[in-house]
């Protein structure tokens, strides 16, 4: 039988890929240009059992998840850039408490209320480190309709994995562009779920690592009672101001994603002619779209340039980008901000090529044209 | 008999951080007793908080229990409860937390009518930071940042919570220990939003810093001042000034909320 | 007179003097900011001292 396709808007293949992985719980507000996924799940999540709710403002909407979490559910919230901003102080709960959960931010301009229905890509740094204090990040940046279904099932997919909040940015163009889309079979796209834990119940402690630098979750309602907690504590669950156990249990959290191995698993991107490229076009998100017409523009004329789109955006492919560096002469980064990503390249390249931004914050897409003026401009 | 409290508490975790004379240790114990005389499942039991000293009290007892951040309690609650219907789920919290940073949480937990127990213990001042005023600071009154007494007027959390939709709305003090497991017990056993307002005293940072000698002062005003439901209505407007109304102010039969989502979920699914 | 007898924990009174206080028979007494059982004889085992202690620091056990 051949596979079902549709012609629909980003918005609601995220939440109909949400649906694929799981997703039981939807805790959102409403905002522009992400109530698409809010919209389609409401009506979506009953049909399966699930649970939508519209909660009184952005940080309810965060608070809900992380509890619904907590007792079983795959929980997910979809906002943009000012209900991100809101969300901070619950994104670092569950960073600290370590609960799976899904955010979406569907990127407009900003700062502030900034431009609601234009797109921008100015939430990138934000995404990293808008919570406070120290803590690792998987965020994930899918350029089409198709991309933006399967990565939200493998947003789904690492949050469970590494017990930890997953955040999913596109910007409004990939939000409410349509494109057809082959909707995967049931089974096909893999589905992962947390550890539960194994040890007898009187013997589990929600921040065991005796099992590796993840450690199993139990849910509220089960035969494991435990203790969660927002304040530095021991692998009990229980606060503590102990230099030994805050310094490891803060170590760890980052190292479950930031260590070489977990990072490369977590790391997914795409190569297009960077074999023999000699200028690389760093673009995420619908930046890359105008970037590989680019590129083939430039091959056309005779300009060895490749694309280099992450779909992980963080953790950051050090390695790749610090290997395209030698090879390259330079790295073009466009981006719909004044210079975000661009940071993370030219941090990690080390001044081994030139490294070169194209930037645009007036609501409208970089073109193919501005991209291949730099270039030139840098070749 | 003594009463067996360790069943519900964690073993080790005594003596709790509360300063002596507290009563939030008045209040857990009361507390305890409600789940016992509600003979609640431990698995089936969350406590959920914010962040002050009343936030501190899910630590010790021997459920699920989770610690939230300032004022988020009601709002991760309703994902507990969402996720797990059949689990009893229970707040807990100071007033600053509950009716100031966590203000709209708690109106909209009301207003939804979701089935849960909010134990709110107003002690009129924000403890855990040192004393500074809070919502429920009564007029006048010093704080660490009212030195010339307080210009702000106060929320009463009962009215709020009435007002804002809960269905079942009681209110007792500290002293009255023995009516604190009765009406939190029946706060549990109420379908939907239930509000225990426990008015509570903080000897360290607010009496001392207005004229209160001791806790037993304290103590003695709560008794003092508190008024039960029945006596007020014979009582003139004059006679009730400065008087804490106490025992069941507002029950009432209404949709509740998990409810009336379990009829979505049937609709959706075309029956 | 009862044959309750009061038990203290000491580790856990804090000396904020609620039990004693509101005793009705002044079994109780302060010393040193600890709670001490001054006159076990005059106990009628109503169990407030038990019942208001914040620090789960009295147990009054009866027959």
């Amino acid at each position: 039988m051949a596979k079902k396709v549709a012609l629909i808007q980003g918005n609601t293949a995220c939440a109909l890929g949400a649906v694929y992985a799981g997703c039981n719980f939807f805790g959102g507000y409403p905002i522009t240009p992400s109530t698409e996924v809010a919209e389609v799940l409401s009506e979506e999540l009953p049909k399966v059992g699930g649970k939508f709710m519209q909660m009184e403002d952005e940080i309810a909407a965060m608070a809900s998840i992380i509890g619904a979490s907590l007792a079983g559910a795959k929980a997910l919230t979809a906002t943009s850039g000012p209900g991100v901003s809101l969300k901070q102080e619950l994104i670092g709960y569950a960073c600290i408490a370590e609960v799976p959960c899904v955010i979406i931010n569907v990127m407009r301009g900003g700062p502030s209320t900034g431009m609601p229905t234009g797109p921008g890509q100015s939430d990138v740094q934000q995404a990293k480190w808008g919570t406070h204090g120290d803590h690792a990040t998987i965020a994930l940046v899918p350029a089409s309709i198709q991309e933006i279904f399967t990565e939200t099932v493998r947003a789904f997919n690492l949050a469970e994995k590494y017990r930890m909040p997953v955040q999913v940015l596109f910007d409004e163009i990939v939000g409410h562009m349509r494109e057809p889309i082959t909707f995967p079979e049931p089974g096909e796209l893999e589905i992962i779920n947390r550890t539960a834990p194994t040890v007898a119940p009187k013997d589990y402690k929600p921040y065991d690592t005796s099992f590796g630098d993840v450690p199993p979750l139990a849910a509220f309602g089960s035969e494991y009672r435990f203790h969660v907690t927002g304040l530095n504590k021991a692998q009990d669950g229980f606060p503590t101001t102990k230099a030994e156990y805050v310094d490891a249990e803060e170590r760890r959290q980052v190292r479950k994603v930031e260590s070489p191995e977990n990072a490369a698993a977590i790391e997914s991107n795409e190569e297009y002619l960077c074999d023999d490229a000699e200028v690389v076009v760093f673009a995420y998100g619908s930046t890359s779209r105008s970037a590989r017409y680019a590129v083939n523009e430039l091959r056309k004329e005779g300009i060895k340039a490749g694309l280099f789109r992450p779909i992980t955006l963080w953790p950051f492919p050090e390695k790749r980008i610090s290997a395209l560096g030698k090879q390259a002469k330079a790295i073009v980064v466009p981006e719909m901000n004044l210079g975000q990503m661009i940071l993370e390249v030219e941090r990690v390249t080390k001044g081994t090529c030139a490294v070169a931004g194209v930037n645009r914050v007036d609501g409208d897409p970089l073109n193919p044209g501005e991209i291949m003026k730099k270039v030139k401009e840098v070749m | 008999m003594s009463y067996d409290y360790d069943k519900w508490l964690r073993p080790g975790k005594l003596p709790h951080i509360w300063c002596p004379g507290c009563g939030h240790g008045i209040v857990m114990k009361g507390l305890i007793r409600a789940l016992d005389i509600c003979g609640l499942e431990k698995k089936n039991t969350a406590i959920v908080s914010g962040i002050g000293c009343a936030s501190r009290l899910p630590g010790y007892i021997d459920a699920n229990t989770l610690h939230t951040a300032h004022g988020r309690a009601a709002a991760f609650a309703t994902g507990v409860k969402m996720a797990k219907p059949e689990m009893t789920v229970i707040c807990c919290g100071g007033d600053g937390d509950g009716t100031a940073i966590g203000g709209n949480h708690f109106i909209h937990a009301c207003r939804r009518n979701i089935d849960m127990t909010y134990v709110l213990m107003n002690n009129h001042i924000y403890g855990m930071t040192g004393g500074q005023f809070s919502p429920c600071t009564p007029t006048g009154a010093k704080a660490s940042t009212t030195p010339y007494g307080n210009p702000d007027p106060i929320f009463d959390i009962s009215k709020l919570a009435i007002g804002a939709g809960a269905t079942f709305v009681a209110r007792t003090t500290a002293f009255h220990a023995t009516q604190i497991d009765k009406l939190i017990a029946e706060g549990i056993k109420h379908k939907g939003m239930a509000i225990i307002e426990v008015v509570d005293d903080c000897p360290t940072t607010y009496g001392r810093r207005n004229k209160f000698r001791s806790v037993i002062d304290m103590m003695k005003v709560l008794k003092e001042t508190a008024v039960p439901v029945a006596a007020a209505a014979k009582m003139t407007a004059d006679q009730l000034e400065g008087k804490i109304l106490t025992g069941v102010l507002y029950k009432e039969d209404k949709p509740e909320y998990c409810e009336q989502y379990a009829k979505v979920i049937a609709k959706a699914q075309g029956a | 007179m009862s044959s309750a007898k009061i038990e203290v924990i000491e580790k856990y009174c804090k000396g904020c003097a609620i039990c004693a206080e509101f005793c009705p028979t002044q079994v109780l007494e302060m010393d040193a900011f600890v709670v001490k059982v001054a006159k076990p004889e005059a106990c009628i085992a109503c169990m407030q001292c038990e019942l208001r202690c914040p620090d789960f620091a009295i147990k009054v056990h009866k027959d």
